[in-house]
């Protein structure tokens, strides 16, 4: 397990590990790799893998289903934590690289354009996911904490559009990571419908699986 | 492809002969300009080709500014033209596709001359100029760029434009074959845009056929691009294979994707928001180290050049025809 965990741990980091490299190319030579506007770049990259994170833990749930293998759920919480890692180094990014010299816009930015209103609302989201991720606040929370993660969907939706909305005017990619949102998100609804169904319904009913 | 290989294509599959020979013109004037006494001048790029020289006015005029070039590299490798694909780098590296010699133009509509022209005659007897402008792209970014290239007008006036040319279409070539970015419908090709005629007639509108001294690479919109320097970039249209003089306004592709984002001027205008970016500062692409630790700058109304262009607009409300 501790194994597994150093990988996923690894993996997680790769991304960020990669880009630390560039930049610090970028630092020193001037070309690092990352293009011609190295800032739009980082912040296109942090972001990217904040939401390829995002729906790799919201994958978890859904494969536990489909594979019966309980052990997934040991790797929910770092990655949820990893997601939260990369949102909030894109938001640095922007903040110190991108608007550098100009914070007050931030506040306009936020208020005025609606993909920013929705990428920060996102960020805030996370805050409290982060914040609650204990073992200790699980168990002072109760069931309240399950209520409280599912924020995760509202999330999810919310980072989506977020990319969806600075794009001009090629879908393509963005909509590919809200067909995955809308897979995993359309899973869970067929899987409380289905669990209703068969607990209401004697003669299909199986004994009730944990969610 | 990489950028070495892009660097290392032989001239001839890159370069239309008849720009060649301007730029073998160029180089010319460059080893003649020495002996004319012209030396002395501190600038890194190119002194403009003899014939026409860009006089202190003419720099006042805003065909030049002392700026920070943006790297040729970067001016080569960071593009927006959708033909090739939609991200900034698809460009430069699927562009080798496009065949630029031999290029026709054809000009119409209102005026006294139409006809379809190769590049070559389309631009004979001028002398290419080097022209340094800002390039602001509506998505928050610019660029310093030395241009080679022709005043539109000069062009435009051959074909002797009647009373009825209020407006000057154009368009970019669209072929599957050469472009794979056409597949998708992300624009509705061919790409579309157009100017006021006055606009079009405007010293520092420029017919580009080269950057940096050298001839045009395709991802920079060879063999003939345009260069309106007060506007967003996206107006500066790519691979023109159609000039028309026409009465009412065009329509233009950006406009026609989301009207409500791109209007026809797109004038560059820090007090006129874009739905989605504020167009009050930039993220300028230049120099020569790092450009981690760039600053933001103010974009300025009509990127600097409203001594040369406010006038144009006189009187119209700019948040209104933006």
């Amino acid at each position: 397990m501790i194994a597994a965990k150093a990988l996923v741990h690894a993996l997680a980091l790769t991304p960020a590990a990669i880009l630390a490299w560039q930049i610090r190319e970028e630092f020193l030579t001037g070309s690092g790799g990352l293009g011609a506007d190295p800032i739009a770049a980082i912040e296109h990259r942090l972001g990217l893998w904040a939401l390829r994170l995002l729906l790799i833990t919201l994958a978890i749930t859904p494969l536990r289903q489909l594979t019966g293998h309980s052990v997934l759920l040991r790797f929910r919480r770092m990655l949820g934590l990893y997601a939260f890692f990369y949102a909030s180094a894109h938001l640095a990014a922007y903040l110190l690289l991108d608007l550098k010299g100009y914070w007050t816009q931030i506040f306009e930015e936020i208020a005025k354009r609606p993909y920013i209103t929705v990428g920060f609302l996102a960020w805030l989201l996370l805050i409290p996911l982060a914040v609650t991720s204990t073992q200790g606040m699980m168990r002072r929370l109760g069931r309240l904490w399950g209520k409280l993660h599912r924020l995760i969907y509202a999330i999810a939706v919310l980072a989506v559009l977020h990319f969806w909305w600075l794009v001009k005017s090629d879908i393509r990619e963005p909509l590919l990571y809200a067909a995955i949102v809308a897979v995993l998100l359309g899973w869970r609804l067929y899987k409380r419908v289905a669990d209703t169904r068969s607990r209401t319904n004697p003669a299909t009913a199986r004994p009730p699986k944990p969610l | 492809m990489s950028l070495r290989q892009v660097l290392n294509l032989p001239a001839s599959q890159i370069t239309d002969e008849a720009i060649y020979r301007d730029r073998r013109r160029l180089l010319t004037a460059l080893a003649l300009a020495p002996a004319l006494g012209l030396s002395g001048c501190a600038e890194a790029e190119a002194p403009p080709p003899a014939g026409k020289p860009v006089s202190p006015e003419q720099a006042k005029a805003g065909f030049r500014t002392d700026e920070v070039l943006t790297r040729f590299e970067d001016v080569t490798s960071y593009n927006n033209f959708y033909e090739f694909g939609t991200n900034k780098g698809d460009p430069s590296a699927a562009a080798k596709t496009l065949r630029t010699s031999p290029w026709t133009v054809a000009v119409g509509g209102a005026c006294a001359k139409p006809g379809k022209l190769s590049l070559e005659d389309l631009i004979k007897g001028l002398a290419p100029q080097e022209r340094i402008y800002r390039l602001r792209c509506v998505e928050g970014w610019s660029m310093v760029i030395p241009w080679l290239g022709v005043p539109l007008a000069d062009v435009l006036k051959r074909f002797e434009p009647t009373s009825k040319a209020k407006y000057v279409a154009f368009t970019t070539l669209s072929d599957r074959k050469q472009m794979p970015g056409t597949a998708y419908d992300s624009i509705n090709w061919p790409y579309r845009e157009g100017l006021r005629i006055d606009e079009a007639m405007h010293p520092l509108t420029l017919l580009a056929t080269g950057l940096y001294g050298k001839s045009l690479p395709q991802q920079n919109g060879a063999p003939l691009r345009l260069v309106v320097p007060w506007k967003y970039g996206f107006k500066s249209i790519k691979s023109i294979i159609a000039i028309t003089f026409v009465e009412k306004m065009p329509v233009t592709s950006w406009n026609q994707l989301q009207p409500s984002e791109y209007g026809f001027f797109s004038n560059v205008n820090p007090n006129v928001d874009h739905p989605r970016w504020s167009q009050k500062t930039e993220r300028r692409i230049a120099g020569t180290g790092s450009k981690l630790f760039a600053d933001r700058i103010a974009t300025r109304l009509y990127n600097g050049y409203a001594d040369q262009v406010a006038g144009l607009y006189t009187g119209m409300n700019l948040k209104t025809w933006f």
